[in-house]
């Protein structure tokens, strides 16, 4: 059953390269917040699979929760960070002074 | 129990597949958000069940309240995954991220 854990482990790793990518080369700001976001996520679990390879799942979960936690703050506190530069891309598309239901020419 | 426990991590790690390849392949940042918020819950949910199954030998009470803290792992995300998905889209949008059209010429005809 250690063997289970362990490729699954593995194949999460390998796994987060793929946001990874999107994480580096993203073309806008929001695409790399998304890739962090991902790879947060997943080692959530894969905290959890480590303790449950050395046997001290107990401890390990406190650790995954508390990681979820900061997970969540740092989204959160770089979404907000990025509200407030307006105009950060060319801006023809619904933003807070240029509404979506009404388009300007 | 030891299927069990298999079959629920093989089918967690089929949506953290998706949900990654998703986030490589789709075009845009706002289609972007739709595998990502599907590998958070879908995926989250089914490997930390497998984990807490894996847990839950016999039914002594730190294995169940390891169990336990493990599926409050689980209520967390499904609160917190969709508010940073809101969150992060709330950003793009302020900052005036344009959406992904296919014909051009209906970008024109709108803006």
């Amino acid at each position: 059953m250690d063997n289970v854990f362990l490729y699954a482990g593995i194949y999460l790793c390998l796994l987060m390269t793929l946001p990874l990518y999107r994480a580096v080369f993203g073309p806008t700001v929001p695409d790399r917040m998304i890739g962090v976001n991902a790879i947060g996520s997943k080692t959530t679990v894969l905290l959890i699979l480590i303790g449950a390879i050395y046997q001290r799942v107990d401890m390990f979960v406190d650790i995954a929760l508390a990681y979820a936690t900061l997970n969540f703050i740092a989204v959160l506190a770089t979404s907000r960070y990025f509200q407030k530069m307006k105009g950060l891309y060319d801006s023809k598309t619904p933003t807070q002074d240029n509404p979506p239901g009404e388009r300007v020419k | 129990m030891n299927i069990i426990v298999t079959v629920f991590l093989i089918v967690g790690l089929f949506f953290f597949t998706g949900g990654s390849i998703g986030i490589l392949r789709f075009p845009d940042f706002y289609s972007r958000l739709h595998p990502a918020g599907k590998c958070d819950t879908m995926g989250l949910l089914f490997t930390l069940g497998a984990m807490a199954l894996n847990s839950l030998h016999g039914f002594s009470l730190p294995e169940v309240l390891t169990a336990l803290k493990i599926l409050l792992i689980v209520v967390f995300i499904f609160i917190t995954s969709p508010t940073a998905t809101h969150a992060i889209v709330d950003a793009g949008v302020r900052a005036g991220l344009s959406p992904w059209l296919k014909k051009p010429h209906i970008d024109e005809d709108l803006i």
